[in-house]
C-alpha cells in the first residue's frame, strides 16, 4: 500500500515536473507593425563617437573621462553613464578598414530593441516593457526592485545597473522616447541618427531598414551607391560611395526572433562580439516551459490535493498510534 | 510529543562565540552596502549580475534548506506518517535556511526599498520565472512557519490552538511538498532564459527544471542520509535502518534519473563534444557526475547501506553534487560575453559566510530553548 501511495504521489510530481515536455512552447513574438527602428551599417562608421556625444547631451549624462583626456568620451563599453557606445576591432596590423585579417572596422553597442525581448519576459514586476505601437522597450525605474534579472536575461548585456550608487537603477536605451524627451512621439529621430555624419547610423521604421539592408546586400561590390543620412523617410541628404564587400547577414532580422535595431558589417558579426544566438528566442521557450507547468495553476492544485489526500491518511495513522 | 525536549545549557559556548564574530563582521559589509551601495562592497559588474548573493544564498541555500521538503516526503508519504524524530530539526534549518534566503536576496535587491512591489499583483508579470521563485519562497516561508509553530505552542502551553492546528497540519504539509517542487524547478527554469551565457553542458532547456527539482531533492535527501549514518552508529545496529531500506531505492532512482537525463541529452541536444574539450567546464562535468554516482553506489548494496562511514561519505557527495551542480550552471562556467569576468570580493564572501553563521546561531539558540531535538534514545 504505502508503495502504491508513494508512486502516486511521485506520479503526479513527476507530471508536474515534466508538463513541459508535453507542452508546447509558443512560438517567437512578431515585429509590431509599425516598428521603429535603426540600421547600423558598420563599412559606413568611421568611429567619431559623435553619436555616443549626442546619446549623453540627449540623455543627459556625463562623459566618461579616463585620465587627462578630456577631447572625447572615453567610454569603452556601455555603462550608467553610457547608453550607446562605439567600439573598435582590430586585427594584426590593423592596415584596412572592413577587412577581417589586417583591419579594423567600428561596431555600435546600444539596445538593439529586441522584438521578443529577454528584460521584459524576465522582469518579474513588468518594470521593462515593450511598447505595442513602437516596438520600442522601456524602463520603468518606479516598480523596479533591483533584482537584476534583466541584465541576466538580456542576451547583448545592454540593461546596466548603477552599483555605485546606494539607491541605484537600471540604465539602457530607451530610443529617445523616455518620458520627457519623447523625440520619436514628437516626430524626431534618434539622437544618435540626427548626429552620425555618415548615415551609419539611419533611423526609421523596421521594415524600410530591413528592405534598405537587403538592398545593400544584394548589390555587388564596388557598385555605386547613393547611401541615405538621417531618417529613411526624409534623408536630411545622400552621399555616394562604393558597396562593401558586405557579409550576407542582416543581424537582427532573425536572431532570437529579431531586433528592431540591426547591423550590417564587413566583418562577421562574432568577430564584432555579438552572441552565438539561434533564431529561437530564449524566452519563448522558458516562457513555454513555465505557462506549461503553471496554466491555472492545474498541476499545482491536482498535486496539492493529491498529496493532501495521501499526507491525511498517513498522519490519521500517526495520530491512532499516539492516542493508543 | 513531550519526547521532545529542549537541549538548555548555557548560549556563550565558543562555537557560538566564533559564529557571532563572523556574523558581526558580515554586519559591516552590509551596512556598507546599503550605505555606498553595492559596488562598494561586491564584485558585481555589467556582465555578472548575479554573483555569489544570489548564487550561493538563493539558488544554493534554499536548496540546502530543502532537508524539511524531503523529511516531508520520507515521513509523510513515503513512510505512512510514522512519526521520525528528524522532523522538528528539518523543518527548523528549512525554515532558517528560507528565511535567510530571503534576506540574502533583498540585500541583493538594487532597489531593495521597492522589494515590496513583487507582492502587489498589478505589477505580475506572469511570463517571469522569477515572479514564481520570489512568490513561492514568500509563501512557503510562512507555510514552514506554520509547520514549526507547534514548537512554539507547546513551549506556551497553548494547548487548544495546538489541538486545532493539528487537525489543519496535513493540509499545510501538502503544501510543503508542493511549493518547493514549485519553486526549486523554476529556479532551474531561470536558466532556460539566460540562453547561450549557459554553457552548454548545463543548458539543458526544456529539461533544466526537472534536473533542478532531482538536484534540491537530493541536496534535501542528503539530511535523511546523514541521519542514518549517525542511526547506524550512535546505535551499533548492525542492520540498515528501516526508514533507509524503501527510501534508498527512491534516492537512488532519482539519482540515476538525473544522470541518465543529462547524459541523454548531451547526446540527443548534440553537446556531447563539449565533454572531451578537457577544458575546466569538462572537468567540473565530470566531477559532478562522480559525486552523483557515489552515492548511488553505497545505497545500492544492503552491506554499505548499514555501514555508517559510507553512508556519511553517501550524504556528503549528495550535498556537494546538488550544490556543485547549481553553482557551475550558474555561475562558474557561466559566460555573458567578451569583456566580464567575475570573481567574488573578500566583503561578499564574508557576507555570506556571515549568512550562514547567523543560521548556525539561530539553530543553536533555538533548540536549547524550545523543543525541537529528540532526545528519548530510540527503543
Amino acid at each position: 500500500m504505502k508503495r502504491r501511495d508513494f508512486i502516486k504521489a511521485s506520479a503526479v510530481g513527476a507530471a508536474a515536473a515534466c508538463g513541459p515536455e508535453v507542452a508546447l512552447a509558443r512560438p517567437n513574438l512578431e515585429p509590431a507593425e509599425n516598428a521603429v527602428g535603426m540600421l547600423f551599417d558598420s563599412t559606413l562608421c568611421v568611429g567619431c563617437k559623435a553619436c555616443v556625444s549626442m546619446c549623453k547631451e540627449v540623455n543627459d549624462m556625463p562623459p566618461v573621462i579616463e585620465g587627462n583626456n578630456n577631447t572625447w568620451d572615453s567610454a569603452r563599453d556601455l555603462s550608467p553613464q553610457t547608453l550607446n557606445v562605439i567600439k573598435v576591432y582590430k586585427n594584426g596590423t590593423a592596415e584596412s578598414k572592413d577587412k577581417e585579417i589586417d583591419g579594423f572596422c567600428f561596431e555600435k553597442r546600444s539596445c538593439m530593441h529586441c522584438v521578443d525581448p529577454g528584460c521584459v519576459s524576465v522582469c518579474p514586476v513588468t518594470a521593462m516593457r515593450k511598447d505595442p505601437v513602437t516596438g520600442i522597450v522601456t524602463y520603468h525605474a518606479d516598480v523596479c526592485i533591483g533584482c537584476r534579472n534583466c541584465m541576466v536575461g538580456c542576451p547583448y548585456n545592454v540593461p546596466q545597473f548603477e552599483y555605485e550608487e546606494a539607491f541605484g537603477q537600471i540604465y539602457k536605451c530607451q530610443m529617445c522616447n523616455q518620458p520627457g524627451v519623447e523625440r520619436i512621439n514628437n516626430g524626431q529621430m534618434t539622437g544618435c541618427a540626427e548626429a552620425c555624419p555618415t548615415g551609419a547610423t539611419l533611423f526609421g521604421s523596421r521594415k524600410e531598414l530591413l528592405k534598405e539592408a537587403k538592398r545593400r546586400l544584394a548589390m555587388k561590390e564596388g557598385e555605386i551607391y547613393n547611401f541615405p543620412r538621417g531618417d529613411i523617410s526624409k534623408p536630411d541628404n545622400y552621399h555616394e560611395k562604393a558597396i562593401p564587400a558586405y557579409q550576407q547577414h542582416i543581424w537582427g532580422e532573425k536572431e532570437a526572433g529579431g531586433t528592431n535595431v540591426m547591423h550590417i558589417s564587413a566583418i562577421p558579426f562574432d568577430k564584432l562580439g555579438m552572441p552565438p544566438l539561434k533564431e529561437r528566442s530564449s524566452v519563448s521557450i522558458a516562457e513555454g516551459v513555465q505557462h506549461g507547468i503553471y496554466s491555472y495553476l492545474a498541476l499545482p492544485a491536482i498535486a496539492l490535493a493529491g498529496l493532501s489526500f495521501v499526507v491525511r491518511r498517513n498522519a490519521d495513522h500517526d495520530d491512532e498510534g499516539d492516542d493508543s | 510529543m513531550s519526547a521532545y525536549k529542549p537541549l538548555g545549557g548555557k548560549f556563550f559556548t565558543i562555537p557560538f562565540i566564533f559564529f557571532l564574530v563572523i556574523f558581526l563582521i558580515s554586519l559591516y559589509f552590509i551596512a556598507e552596502r546599503f550605505i555606498m551601495g553595492m559596488g562598494s562592497v561586491s564584485n558585481l559588474n555589467g556582465g555578472y549580475a548575479w554573483g555569489i548573493w544570489v548564487v550561493y544564498d538563493v539558488v544554493i541555500g534554499t536548496a540546502f534548506a530543502c532537508g524539511g521538503y524531503a523529511v516531508a516526503f520520507s515521513v509523510y508519504v513515503f513512510n505512512k506518517g510514522k512519526y521520525h524524530p528528524l522532523v522538528r530539526p528539518a523543518i527548523l534549518t528549512s525554515l532558517l535556511g528560507y528565511a535567510l534566503g530571503g534576506f540574502g536576496a533583498f540585500f541583493d535587491m538594487g532597489r531593495w526599498w521597492q522589494f515590496y512591489n513583487i507582492f502587489l499583483p498589478g505589477n505580475w508579470n506572469f511570463n517571469s520565472v522569477l515572479l514564481e521563485v520570489g512568490l513561492c519562497v514568500a509563501l512557503y516561508i510562512m507555510v514552514l512557519m506554520i509547520e514549526f509553530s507547534p514548537v512554539v505552542l507547546e513551549k506556551i502551553g497553548s494547548k487548544n490552538l495546538l489541538k486545532k492546528l493539528n487537525k489543519a497540519m496535513f493540509f499545510f504539509i501538502a503544501l510543503g511538498l508542493v511549493l518547493p517542487t514549485m519553486h526549486q524547478s523554476s529556479l532551474g527554469t531561470l536558466l532556460i532564459a539566460m540562453g547561450h551565457k549557459v554553457h552548454p553542458l548545463w543548458q539543458t532547456l526544456h529539461f533544466q527544471p526537472l534536473l533542478a527539482v532531482i538536484s534540491a531533492l537530493t541536496m534535501g535527501f542528503s539530511i535523511v542520509v546523514f541521519e542514518a549514518s549517525f542511526s547506524v552508529v550512535g546505535f551499533n545496529r548492525a542492520s540498515e535502518t528501516p526508514l533507509l531500506k524503501g527510501l534508498g531505492k527512491v534516492i537512488v532512482g532519482l539519482l540515476v534519473a538525473f544522470l541518465v537525463t543529462r547524459f541523454g541529452l548531451l547526446i540527443l541536444q548534440g553537446n556531447i563534444s563539449y565533454l572531451f574539450k578537457g577544458d575546466m567546464a569538462s572537468l567540473l562535468y565530470v566531477t559532478e557526475t562522480i559525486l552523483f554516482i557515489v552515492p548511488i553506489v553505497i545505497l545500492v548494496s544492503p552491506e554499505r547501506r548499514a555501514n555508517g562511514g559510507k553512508l556519511m561519505m553517501a550524504a556528503i557527495a549528495m550535498l556537494l553534487a546538488g550544490a556543485l551542480y547549481r553553482f557551475n550552471a550558474f555561475l562558474v562556467t557561466l559566460d555573458p560575453g567578451p569583456g566580464y569576468t567575475y570573481f567574488p570580493s573578500v566583503p561578499e564572501i564574508m557576507v555570506t559566510l556571515g549568512v550562514i553563521s547567523l543560521e548556525i546561531l539561530v539553530f543553536m539558540i533555538l533548540v536549547k530553548t524550545l523543543p525541537v531535538l529528540h532526545r528519548e534514545k530510540h527503543s
